[in-house]
């Protein structure tokens, strides 16, 4: 692969539908009895004229929520699926991790294993032997070279897997969330296996849902959505999208879209596609995207009612979105039914995994907010400094008396979607300052001032 | 896939694409052969070498179990058959050895078509992870059963020479047999490995056409013996009709060449002269047919699992 060459990976206009027939399994039988019935499938277009093309070294990350075609495009330029338009190029030797240990046997010893799992990625037997030891070395199995693999714990399993893959030597490498298996400490490993691929100046494409992954290794990263590449460059820019993706109202209402362009071209009974039958792996992220108003409790006296909630962001404006680090407020319309007085006003929110992050209340502002007549309609605000960390938060707006009584109270009421810059590993984005203080010769300090 | 460094190839596509280069090698998806001959052999032998590791040294007993069946079967076959009113007919030479020669060879077909059956459905794991030569897997099936084959043949020649049979120059004939039976079987395991993957109900219609094949290929009972048929009127020579399987033409020429010249050839068994040309072309077209099917499928196998 000369620097001056083809680039390594040119994929142009890739398109892939399946057919997904609706009884499972036919037989002959009922092909001898019925010889031009057609059985009825489900048409499921899992890539819509993907194009892009990966430099020479280039660690490239392929991103998209569950469904949005990146294992089927995987898998398109691994060549086990054949594509249904389009071209793909390769220009260099290509080995594929799409699961590590393919075609392991449990009862056979390592060796056999491993040199059986080389000749299936590629290898020469001979090639295969001649790296055996260093692949057992690696794997750090020396004493169980010849202890059948299903007496192997999952560490070690994972190890020879992990050891066989990369003394391939591929010179382009298509990994699917292989990384997705085995404790911390191999995870570390395996990272730094990554490290040492890159540098060595292989081409990778690295298909995953991690996004701190992506912004750790990937050069440059594509997003795919319903299929469609919908933004392609930098990881870091690229992983905000996918996050907006993954909690935005857009990206629901897309998904419909799609599942109703789905059922275009077949025939006319209901159909269920969707594109999560394309089975990615588990899905940590449905859980945040779901519908806000499932577990809607609405509890209270009914002297007043709340009518409406909604966000906005800095300027004022009503926010679909909130970008982490500003100001903005969530709003609250109450129209009251009856004569209150001093009625208290607060809004709580939770995040995705149901941790409190805030609880405001009027009571320590405005506790004597005065006598609200019947029929009267108000609005009120809590503003606060945005410093949530990315993900979908659920608001529970309430009104109550000063005893504590709930006039109106609607739990998880509305939600809203935080986005934001960094990885979303703590609950808030506190704003902070770090400085380094170098004492002289005594060695370093470091002070942290939050 | 993992081609060895081949060198960029001009392909008509890129060549509209890009005028002034080369894209590389272009990715068309599996296919039934694979683009490199090297690694379909390395693949289809590793394979096969697993599975055979896997019968033989699965058990501590494995070599003698994988004997047991054939043996068996022959123990119950010629115990009764030597003492039935049968046996005078079938009294030729050597029948013990001819016998269990019939019976290996079955063993073998039914082994390696029988495996083939569910092949591909068995190794969703590989098919759906990795590119490689779809044909790898029934092929590596019908070369374990060879394996099988060729230990089974082994109390075969005890037989024989305990019978009083010596080595003879048409055994010269017996590697050629085995090798038309190979391909035969082949063709036979492309067409019911990618069939079954579409209709799962091959596996018990095969079934039932490998136990018709054991009772009409001449393995107990000899062919040529067999009274002729009354079809309307018309009198069909069912030893003729039943030589028409390759199964059956095999076994007899392989008793010929390689038990005792007094068993008949192939030729005459059929009737003779041109019309063994019947089973022969039966056989090479079940393996053209077999391929063909194989290679339009095999595209779509990683998608219909």
């Amino acid at each position: 692969m000369s620097e001056s060459g083809p680039p390594p990976v040119v994929v142009d206009g890739v398109h892939k539908r399946f057919e997904i027939p609706r009884e499972q399994v036919s037989t002959l039988k009922e092909k001898a009895l019925h010889p031009f019935r057609r059985s009825p499938t489900d048409l499921l277009q899992a890539l819509r004229g993907v194009s892009f093309s990966v430099p020479p070294g280039e660690f490239f990350g392929i991103v998209g929520r569950n469904g949005s075609g990146k294992s089927t495009l995987l898998k398109c330029l691994a060549g086990i699926y054949r594509v249904d338009a389009g071209e793909i190029y390769v220009n260099g030797r290509m080995s594929t991790f799409i699961e590590l240990g393919v075609g392991f046997n449990p009862d056979l010893p390592a060796r056999d294993n491993a040199m059986l799992n080389a000749t299936m990625l590629g290898l020469s037997p001979r090639e295969a032997r001649r790296r055996f030891d260093s692949v057992i070395e690696f794997a750090e199995l020396g004493d169980f070279v010849d202890l059948k693999i299903k007496n192997y714990s999952s560490g070690m399993l994972v190890r020879l897997a992990f050891s066989v893959m990369i003394h391939v030597d591929a010179e382009i490498l298509l990994i699917d969330e292989v990384l997705a298996v085995g404790d911390a400490a191999f995870q570390q490993k395996c990272f730094e296996e990554f490290e040492r691929i890159r540098r060595s100046g292989s081409t990778v494409l690295f298909v995953t849902h991690d996004m701190s992954a992506v912004q750790r290794f990937c050069d440059r990263a594509l997003l795919l959505e319903h299929g469609r590449v919908v933004e392609l460059g930098d990881p870091e820019h690229v992983g905000n999208r996918y996050l907006e993706l993954n909690f935005s109202q857009e990206a629901r209402e897309a998904e419909q879209l799609a599942a109703e362009t789905e059922r275009e071209g077949s025939d006319d009974e209901g159909k269920t596609t969707s594109m999560r039958r394309l089975g990615s792996t588990g899905a940590p992220i449905e859980a945040l995207a779901g519908s806000e108003t499932d577990d809607s409790v609405r509890e209270g006296t009914g002297e007043a009612e709340i009518l409406e909630l909604w966000f906005e962001n800095e300027n004022g404006a009503r926010a679909e979105l909130l970008a982490t680090g500003r100001r903005c407020a969530v709003a609250v319309r109450v129209r009251f039914d009856r004569d209150v007085q001093d009625p208290l006003f607060s809004v709580n929110l939770h995040n995705s995994h149901r941790d409190h992050l805030l609880s405001a209340s009027s009571l320590w502002s405005d506790s004597h907010s005065g006598l609200f007549a019947a029929g009267e309609e108000i609005v009120f605000r809590v503003f606060f400094e945005n410093v949530l960390a990315p993900d979908r938060y659920h608001a529970t707006p309430a009104v109550d008396t000063q005893g504590g009584a709930w006039i109106d109270r609607r739990e998880r009421m509305d939600s809203i979607v935080v986005t934001g810059t960094h990885g979303a590993e703590a609950l808030l984005e506190l704003p902070f300052d770090v400085t380094i203080e170098r004492r002289a010769r005594s060695g370093t300090a470091a002070e942290f001032t939050l | 896939m993992s081609a060895p460094l081949a060198p960029p190839r001009e392909s008509v596509v890129a060549q509209d694409r890009v005028s002034t280069q080369s894209l590389g090698r272009p990715i068309k998806g599996p296919s039934a052969l694979g683009s490199d001959p090297k690694r379909l052999w390395h693949l289809t032998w590793a394979l096969a070498k697993t599975e055979f590791k896997l019968t033989f040294f699965g058990s501590a007993l494995g070599y003698l179990w994988q004997l047991m069946r054939p043996l068996l079967l022959f123990g119950v076959i010629y115990l009764v058959l030597s003492k039935s009113k049968l046996a005078a007919e079938n009294h030729r030479p050597y029948y013990g050895a001819a016998l269990l020669l019939g019976i290996v060879l079955f063993t073998f077909f039914s082994e390696a078509s029988g495996g083939a059956v569910s092949s591909l459905v068995n190794r969703e794991n590989l098919v759906r992870k990795i590119e490689f030569p779809r044909i790898a897997v029934p092929l590596s099936i019908v070369i374990t059963a060879l394996m099988n084959l060729t230990l089974n043949l082994i109390p075969v020649l005890i037989f024989l020479s305990a019978a009083g049979g010596s080595p003879h120059w048409s055994w010269l004939e017996m590697p050629l047999l085995a090798l038309m039976l190979a391909l035969f079987t082949a063709g036979l395991a492309m067409i019911l490995s990618v069939s079954y993957v579409s209709y799962r109900d091959v596996r018990p219609i095969w079934d039932v056409v490998l136990q018709m094949t054991f009772y009409a290929s001449g393995i107990f009972i000899a062919i040529a013996g067999l009274a002729p048929l009354n079809v309307f009127g018309v009198e069909v020579s069912l030893s003729h009709v039943l030589m028409a399987n390759p199964f059956a033409a095999i076994l007899e020429q392989a008793r010929h060449v390689f038990i005792d010249h007094s068993y008949p050839t192939a030729a005459s068994a059929i009737g003779g002269g041109w019309l063994v040309l019947i089973p022969v072309g039966i056989g090479i077209a079940t393996l053209v047919g077999g391929f063909v099917l194989f290679d339009r499928r095999a595209p779509k196998v990683a998608e219909q699992l």
